[in-house]
């Protein structure tokens, strides 16, 4: 086995046991504990985007998801000061509906890959520069990229008027 | 055996699936919120992987569009569970039954 494909399964069991480990720790109801592992998940799918030979998406993975967007997690959660989620009993039915529905959804969507001919698929030749990608934002991609700084925009007034402090 | 398209795929479609138990399972609405965020990077994945394969980078474009936009999506979110909070002291899901009323 070679060592790509080697540091893909390890980075592939990183990835999936941190994402099980979010979303159901059996040792920590708290939900800091489940955002640290989701910043392990975040760095796993970067190395796996490394592997993909996408470095420059794998250091906004980095940087973007796990530094900014899981930092105003851990912001939200200190503010609000919660306890722990306290251990209650998910209903029998509650569960069985949950884990039939996911892993049915799943089974299908793996069954889908699986079942289809590989022979297909030529041997990838992509070389993803970042120049290359910027030159597509700013041709093909413009007015999505416009788009979207209308929406971060449209967000941050939203966020603004919505902690607010309300008045009397 | 040599690790293709399909493993990346496999590895995606799973991610996706943990990340819909957490929505349907967990009684947080901040947890909610991270299985969702899950569920997106499951999908980035699948591009980023189908981008490398077929030689075209419109798939890493719109990674690039998707993080910027769950960018929004988890200030915005966010806000609101923090004024849900302020308000009703609460941030499980079941126990906001206002419109059940």
């Amino acid at each position: 086995m070679s060592l790509p494909d080697l540091l893909f399964y390890l980075l592939a069991a990183l990835t999936l046991g941190s994402g099980l480990l979010v979303v159901a720790n059996p040792f920590s109801r708290s939900p800091v504990t489940s955002a640290m592992f989701l910043v392990l998940t975040l760095v796993g799918l970067a190395g796996l985007f490394v592997l993909l030979h996408a470095f420059f998406l794998a250091a906004i993975q980095i940087l973007v998801y796990a530094g900014a967007i899981m930092v105003l997690f851990l912001f939200v959660m200190m503010l609000l000061d919660l306890q722990e989620e306290e251990r209650r009993r998910i209903s029998r039915f509650a569960l069985a509906t949950g884990v039939l529905l996911a892993g049915g959804l799943g089974g299908v969507l793996v069954g889908a890959v699986v079942g289809t001919p590989a022979e297909a698929v030529p041997p990838p030749t992509l070389e993803a520069h970042a120049v290359d990608l910027g030159r597509l934002l700013f041709t093909d991609y413009v007015l999505p990229f416009e788009m979207l700084s209308v929406l971060l925009l449209v967000a941050m007034v939203g966020v603004i008027l919505l902690s607010r402090k309300e008045p009397e | 055996m040599q690790v293709g398209l399909e493993h990346y795929l496999v590895v995606s479609m799973l991610l996706f699936a943990l990340g819909l138990l957490g929505v349907l399972l967990r009684r947080n609405v901040l947890l909610v919120f991270m299985s969702l965020e899950l569920m997106l990077n499951a999908a980035n994945l699948a591009l980023v992987a189908f981008s490398r394969y077929s030689g075209r980078l419109d798939g890493q474009m719109l990674v690039f569009f998707i993080i910027t936009v769950a960018a929004a999506e988890v200030a915005v979110g966010l806000a609101l569970i923090a004024a849900l909070f302020r308000r009703r002291h609460t941030v499980h899901p079941e126990q906001l039954t206002l419109l059940r009323h």
